[in-house]
């Protein structure tokens, strides 16, 4: 505890260099965080994630597969792979859009739009969803001209996926702003100056620049569109092999007393997510070091 | 647009309430094999499932239900005021009140029956959990009210006293479902509260998965007619060209077939005479049952008084907080 006491007193002088620092923390406290990380880990990551899966194999691996094989749940799995590969990749040009513009110019209402951004992190999905169903539904006037020009929004596909833009579109645009930011505009500025095009500078500086951190803002929004829950549920309709997610089809069977089949979607839902994440691994490991030395992550 | 107009004529939208997951299952596939040995036509029936209220309000909001059969009328009047999608008469155009199955509210208790509870009265023990799905939002929940209310107004012949009683009851209660399928999970598999305020299907449902061991269905004495209808969408039908394949759907609930597969649901078939397997009919236990038109002079009235805005149920969360 004697060296802990000492630190302030150190700071005040100046860090001290990073090798000296960690040397002198006291065992007991490294170990002690480092148990407390791996214990929360474990009890709210690992844990919840074995019984997920213990519960999915309860009647053995082949009634597992026979339940995603389930008419219902193979439609809730196509639903949700194609709102993802809708959702995503608009996210993906609004983001690149949106952080551009915060990042590299000034202009009015910057602030604004930054706190926009952040909107959907802080509205309940559930919110998003009956904003949704206000706007679109039949007793609003835009849902009345839909109707009348056999539209459909809310209670199928466009509606789902407008709820998961809704609600995941900040992810891309947060992984970049902060690195744009710090980044600057110097290398933009010399590419243009050495006559490259506003594209071309896009394409070879800019893009290289931040493919990290884009990359990592399509994964957790990519996570996101897929096990949305809250605000897909209340434009959905439940109507069953049309409109229900894999996360919507999990309640369902769920709540029929199916119980090793929800959890056996419920697993195919964290398998699909822990697949993302490989791929993340897998690109930076192949890639990494090339990109090393201008990579956040 | 004219390809998905085609398609559509063959595709019905059935929305229903919660506990009827498992019947419409079974009927929808023997209404598939009816129509396609009458008229020679594939056809696709979907369903959509949830709380009653909710269900009216997701058509209300644009749902494209071509039939809508929900847990009471109240809610498909909703549906016929705010949308105009639904005459106002609806309830007088298929027989018995647009009701092919009735059911009733019953008691689902842990096994060997630990409170000792028989009737309404040991349901507002202090000291003993309820588990009942919120009012607001659940068509069963309002029976469930509803036959609480009857019981006492049976009992004291008072309102103020049945009031007090069904207030009491819903002191009891930990957790409001927004559905009956949720409290009834809420029940069985989170193994909450002393008792289950359910569906007899329901009861008999649950019973079926978790096993005969672990629960004890009990039949009070008196309870609720309870009458959940079906209606066209007439607006939605008309704009899909589905009207002729809803019709018959609605008409083929009355059948004998599809009162078979009713009572085997343990709903009781409006039309019991016609359901050939006897033992079904007399396996449904009797007991008296009140009905909200004598009682309660109909929903319309039933609706607003008990479970509007500021209606008396609203008044029992008030005093709680």
């Amino acid at each position: 505890m004697s060296e802990m006491a000492a630190t302030p007193a150190r700071a005040r002088r100046g860090r001290p260099p990073a090798l000296y620092r960690v040397a002198t923390e006291a065992p007991l406290a490294r170990w002690a965080l480092i148990v407390l990380a791996l214990g929360f880990l474990t009890l709210f990551i690992a844990l919840p994630l074995a019984v997920v899966l213990t519960e999915a194999l309860r009647k053995g691996l082949g009634a597992a597969v026979a339940a995603i094989r389930e008419p219902d749940t193979v439609s809730a799995i196509w639903l949700t792979l194609t709102v993802a590969a809708i959702a995503v990749p608009l996210n993906l040009v609004f983001g690149i859009a949106a952080s551009w513009s915060i990042a590299k110019f000034d202009f009015p209402g910057k602030s604004l739009l930054i706190t926009l951004i952040d909107l959907p992190f802080s509205v309940s999905p559930v919110v998003a969803g009956l904003i949704f169903v206000l706007v679109f539904g039949a007793e609003s006037w835009l849902g009345q001209w839909l109707i009348e020009h056999d539209l459909k929004v809310i209670f199928a596909l466009p509606g789902i996926v407008l709820a998961t833009v809704f609600v995941t579109f900040p992810f891309v645009a947060r992984e970049l702003i902060p690195l744009m930011q710090e980044q600057g505009t110097a290398d933009e500025e010399a590419a243009l100056t050495l006559g490259a095009s506003g594209l071309r500078a896009f394409l070879t500086v800019t893009l290289p620049n931040i493919r990290w951190a884009l990359l990592y803002g399509v994964l957790l929004c990519n996570a996101r569109a897929m096990g949305e829950f809250g605000a897909v549920a209340v434009v959905s309709g439940h109507i069953r092999g049309l409109t229900n997610t894999m996360p919507l089809q999990v309640e369902i069977l769920y709540n029929e007393y199916a119980i090793s089949a929800a959890f056996a979607v419920a697993s195919l839902l964290a398998l699909l997510a822990l697949v993302t994440l490989a791929l993340k691994s897998f690109l930076e490991w192949r890639h990494g070091d090339k990109l090393a030395s201008r990579s956040r992550h | 647009m004219s390809a998905t107009a085609s398609l559509a004529q063959t595709t019905l939208l059935n929305v229903s309430y919660d506990p009827t997951r498992e019947l419409y299952r079974d009927i929808n596939a023997a209404f598939a094999r009816h129509w396609k040995e009458t008229e020679g036509q594939e056809v696709t029936l979907r369903v959509s499932h949830g709380g009653s209220g909710a269900q009216a309000r997701t058509v209300i909001d644009g749902l494209d239900a071509d039939v809508v059969t929900l847990a009471l009328a109240s809610d498909i009047d909703a549906i016929a005021q705010r949308t105009k999608k639904i005459p106002a008469d609806w309830q007088t155009r298929l027989p018995h009140n647009s009701s092919p199955y009735t059911s009733t509210i019953v008691f689902l208790v842990r096994k060997g029956n630990p409170k000792g509870i028989k009737d309404w009265d040991d349901l507002a023990k202090p000291g003993i959990q309820v588990i009942t799905p919120n009012p607001k939002t659940s068509g069963g929940a309002r029976w469930n009210y509803l036959a609480a209310w009857g019981y006492a107004l049976d009992k004291w012949g008072s309102e103020e006293k049945a009031r007090d009683f069904v207030a009491s009851i819903f002191r009891n209660v930990p957790v409001l479902d927004t559905g009956a399928r949720g409290s009834t999970i809420t029940f069985a598999q989170r193994n909450l509260g002393d008792v289950l305020l359910a569906w007899e299907n329901e009861a008999h449902l649950a019973t079926k998965e978790f096993g005969a061991d672990k629960f004890d269905t009990i039949v009070p004495p008196l309870s609720i007619l309870a009458e959940p209808p079906i209606a066209l969408v007439e607006g939605n039908v008309d704009r899909k060209g589905t009207r002729k394949l809803a019709e018959a759907y609605l008409q083929f609930l009355y059948t004998p077939e599809a009162q078979t597969i009713i009572a085997r649901h343990h709903y009781r078939p409006s039309r019991p005479e016609t359901v050939a397997d006897k033992a079904l009919i007399d396996a449904q236990p009797k007991l008296k049952l009140i009905t909200i038109d004598e009682v309660f002079g109909g929903w319309a009235k039933a609706q607003p008084t008990h479970f509007g805005n500021g209606g008396i149920f609203d008044s029992f969360a008030k005093a709680r907080r």
